[in-house]
């Protein structure tokens, strides 16, 4: 609050111009990023034969939790879930734990590969072979159909390696080198003492690799979209969005219509099942990010400073 | 003559000398060493192995790859396919659509995220300035599937925004967004911009908080008006911040990316969102056209290592100093 005191108490009739411009503007800025969700909220809490008679904006008109029943009786979802929370939960555990660990050896001032390896890391940032070069070595590894496909090609972001090798550089090299005269091997100080001192980026890295896990459907596409029980929610619900799309949109309206000719209770159109599913694909996110916000806002600016 | 040559291999002996202790100071390193090596060699062979090795697949843009054949009974084309990509119209348009999106996104990505940042700062509210973050970097966390959907929803026929502009007259009757080409590479820029300017931001607002507050107060003193402090303080306070990204994100000119124009693509729209990515996984996955699809492939991240280079130089030259 520092332009707050002093001086700066009176506002002229400039401040009070452009604050409440601005103000507006947080504001629709704000309405802007949350409302389609929202409004994908109030549709899937809506009854299903309802939500095709359009407008409905914030609020479910006719309340039923229906939808989600419907959508985690399918075996699809149960599956999707299952996969997505493991790949995200194993992954996030590996990837968290290797980069760490890279991180910690390009960061000690006299390692003898300190740079060519942290050369040759980030020039992979800009030079990579490729998809189809990448999807044969896939292949020929034998990893298509398996469920490490999800987890070895994306071990260590280079991104997450530079965030942590900043933050662990930053450490004080009073508790090092106290540590090292005490005779701790690197192991030790990377497990005793490392870990435990980084664990603000830490948290930042674990939320960005898991993240990265729980959104990715490209891999399930490529890899195992012929082998249902290694499907993920999002690739299940990117299979509804490439049907209700595949015709520019417009097929939202007549499938909704064809349903809602045969009045059964138990239906649940297109339109709802994919507002539920966006919902349930997106929620665990959503529930977790703003709780890290002071890491991962830390670990951006240290990840840019390089 | 005897002499000299006796000296040049005195030298030589003694260069070699110095090799093998300089050898010998490595291994006692290496020995020293050696639990940095265990946690950081497996690793070096699983980039090599992920990341390096599919660049020795470029050899595929260069031959008529065969899957069923040995490397060494592959047929070599030379440049066959290159030429083939620049004489297909296809092709070049595929090219036009990525450099489109991917100018249209660099452009409105760098100018929402400073202008984000910047009007976030001069908000004095910090409660206020917190939750409107916080909601503002939501998207980022989103799949591009689910954002995709989202997209997909409020532009159908009976979307909000045609519903807002129904309401309103601004149209005679409901347009059909995503059916119509020409609109494409628009809503994928909004829909980029939608998703990523807060998370943009973050940086930028980094950079601002860097400023010395006393050179507000100066300004303040000297009859500086809050747009003037702006635009003479806070923007050229971003200046390093802002060619450091430039110049990052110029080595992506290509990448125009992939998720947005795959999941809001379709066939009404396809002459304008197909951009080589799209491309490559036509070509290479579905028609197992894997020499092509690499040459395109290749083609992308080579042109965009050229552009990287250029701007870090033209950065370098400009006094402004590089990423390198």
């Amino acid at each position: 609050m520092k332009k707050n005191n002093g001086i700066f108490i009176k506002r002229t009739r400039e401040d009070v111009i452009f604050d409440s411009i601005n103000y507006t503007f947080m504001v629709l800025l704000c309405i802007i990023m949350l409302y389609p969700f929202i409004n994908q909220l109030a549709i899937s809490l809506n009854e299903a034969n309802d939500s095709i008679r359009g407008g409905i904006y914030l609020w479910p008109r006719e309340f039923t939790w229906h939808n989600y029943e419907h959508v985690f009786s399918e075996a699809s979802v149960i599956q999707g879930l299952i996969v997505s929370v493991s790949r995200t939960v194993i992954g996030t555990g590996i990837s968290l734990l290797a980069t760490a660990m890279v991180a910690y050896a390009i960061a000690q001032k006299d390692f003898i590969f300190k740079r060519s390896f942290t050369i040759i890391f980030v020039m992979t940032m800009y030079f990579n072979g490729g998809l189809i070069p990448t999807y044969l070595l896939i292949r020929d590894l034998n990893m298509i159909g398996t469920f490490w496909v999800y987890i070895i090609p994306g071990l260590i972001g280079v991104f997450n390696l530079i965030v942590m090798r900043s933050f662990i550089e930053g450490l004080p090299t009073s508790i090092f080198e106290s540590a090292r005269i005490d005779g701790a091997g690197d192991f030790m100080m990377f497990f005793k003492i490392v870990l435990p001192l980084s664990l603000p980026v830490l948290a930042t890295v674990a939320l960005f690799v898991a993240v990265f896990q729980w959104n990715q459907w490209f891999d399930v596409f490529l890899y195992n979209s012929s082998n249902p029980s290694l499907t993920t929610l999002q690739y299940e619900l990117m299979k509804i969005l490439q049907s209700s799309n595949a015709a520019g949109g417009s097929q939202d309206v007549t499938s909704n219509l064809a349903n809602s000719q045969n009045q059964n209770a138990n239906t649940v159109t297109p339109l709802s099942l994919r507002a539920t599913m966006t919902i349930v694909a997106s929620v665990p996110i959503i529930m977790v990010y703003p709780f890290l916000q002071k890491y991962f806002v830390k670990g951006m600016t240290l990840g840019a400073v390089k | 003559m005897a002499m000299d040559e006796k000296l040049t291999q005195k030298v030589t002996i003694k260069s070699k000398a110095d090799q093998k202790s300089k050898f010998k100071n490595f291994l006692k390193k290496c020995k020293q060493q050696h639990a940095l090596l265990i946690m950081t060699v497996p690793f070096i062979i699983w980039l090599f192995i992920f990341k390096y090795l599919p660049i020795w697949g470029w050899t595929m843009a260069f031959q008529d790859y065969k899957p069923a054949l040995s490397f060494s009974e592959q047929e070599w084309v030379g440049f066959k396919h290159f030429l083939f990509l620049f004489h297909d119209n296809h092709f070049l348009m595929v090219l036009r659509n990525t450099l489109a999106m991917s100018l249209i996104n660099l452009v409105l990505g760098f100018v929402t995220a400073i202008g984000l940042a910047v009007f976030l700062n001069e908000l004095r509210n910090l409660a206020f300035k917190r939750v409107v973050q916080t909601i503002s970097y939501m998207p980022h966390f989103l799949s591009w599937v689910v954002a995709a959907s989202l997209v997909s929803f409020t532009l159908s026929f009976d979307g909000i925004i045609n519903e807002i502009l129904v309401t309103f007259n601004l149209v005679k009757e409901e347009v059909l967004w995503l059916g119509i080409g020409e609109y494409f590479w628009g809503i994928i820029g909004a829909a980029e911009t939608w998703k990523n300017v807060g998370w943009n931001a973050i940086i930028y607002l980094a950079a601002i908080s860097m400023i010395d507050q006393e050179q507000y107060e100066a300004a303040k003193i000297d009859g500086a008006s809050r747009v003037q402090r702006i635009w003479h303080i806070t923007i050229p306070g971003m200046k390093s911040v802002i060619i450091v990204l430039l110049i990052m994100n110029i080595g992506y000119i290509l990448e125009s990316g992939f998720e947005p124009q795959y999941l809001l693509g379709n066939p009404l729209n396809v002459a304008y969102s197909e951009n080589i990515d799209i491309f490559v996984l036509k070509y290479g996955i579905s028609m197992f056209n894997f020499s092509l699809a690499t040459a395109a492939g290749m083609f992308k991240t080579v042109v965009s290592f050229i552009f990287l280079i250029a701007a870090n130089n033209i950065s370098k030259r400009m006094g402004e100093g590089g990423l390198y």
